[in-house]
């Protein structure tokens, strides 16, 4: 992993496009400015393995929920 | 061609029914090709089955049916990645995590399956502002 260190209101540049900039240090809490091309998605990463983790837990699945599935018509 | 699948045992289907993930969905990022089996008639649920490996199935239903107001905006890029226009073309679905008991059970609203099934493209989106719509939306207490 690449480390540097930057202060408020210091930025780094991934790639010419990505721009992620400090905007404030409070504590242990530092606020990020991101400039990134639109098609970039940027998701805290404890959302994006949420969803990996459910649906992971989604794939487990017994014969018999399936079963009861199937009886419930609308 | 005929595939394996999770549920349903070997199922016929046809080349131009795959449907493409081309990223794959969250934690399955390798697996591209799905095809949607349907229940039953007039069941609100189907399975999305990978075409190559048998165990990946998940169980999908129909949102609406579930949360009557779930509404989402789509970003350019989305649309872009979908070849969508409108709604038109467009199939929203949600994984299921199935419990015992089955009331139990939830849907994923934070992370809907689109499907452009026109041609054939879909994603799993995940909505940028997670408190919206939870990951866990339970089935019971809706007007299932």
């Amino acid at each position: 992993m690449l480390v540097l260190s930057r202060k408020k209101d210091e930025s780094i540049m991934i790639g010419d496009q990505i721009e992620l900039k400090i905007l404030s240090i409070d504590g242990d809490q530092v606020k990020l400015g991101i400039v990134a091309p639109k098609n970039i998605k940027i998701y805290r990463s404890e959302v994006y393995e949420s969803i990996q983790k459910q649906n992971q837990e989604s794939l487990n699945v017994s014969k018999s929920l399936i079963e009861q599935l199937l009886k419930k018509n609308l | 061609m005929n595939i394996e699948t999770k549920f349903l045992g070997e199922v016929t289907i046809e080349e131009k029914e795959i449907i493409q993930f081309q990223n794959g969905l969250p934690g399955f990022e390798d697996i591209t090709e799905f095809v949607i089996l349907p229940l039953e008639i007039d069941s609100p649920f189907a399975i999305l089955q990978s075409v190559k490996q048998r165990e990946i199935g998940f169980v999908l239903a129909l949102p609406f049916l579930f949360k009557k107001d779930y509404a989402f905006e789509l970003s350019d890029e989305d649309k872009e990645e979908l070849k969508i226009k409108s709604s038109e073309n467009l199939l929203t679905y949600s994984i299921v995590t199935l419990k015992e008991p089955f009331s139990n059970s939830t849907l994923n609203l934070q992370a809907p399956v689109l499907i452009n099934h026109k041609l054939k493209i879909a994603k799993q989106l995940v909505l940028q502002d997670s408190n919206t719509y939870p990951l866990r939306f339970p089935i019971e207490g809706s007007n299932f």
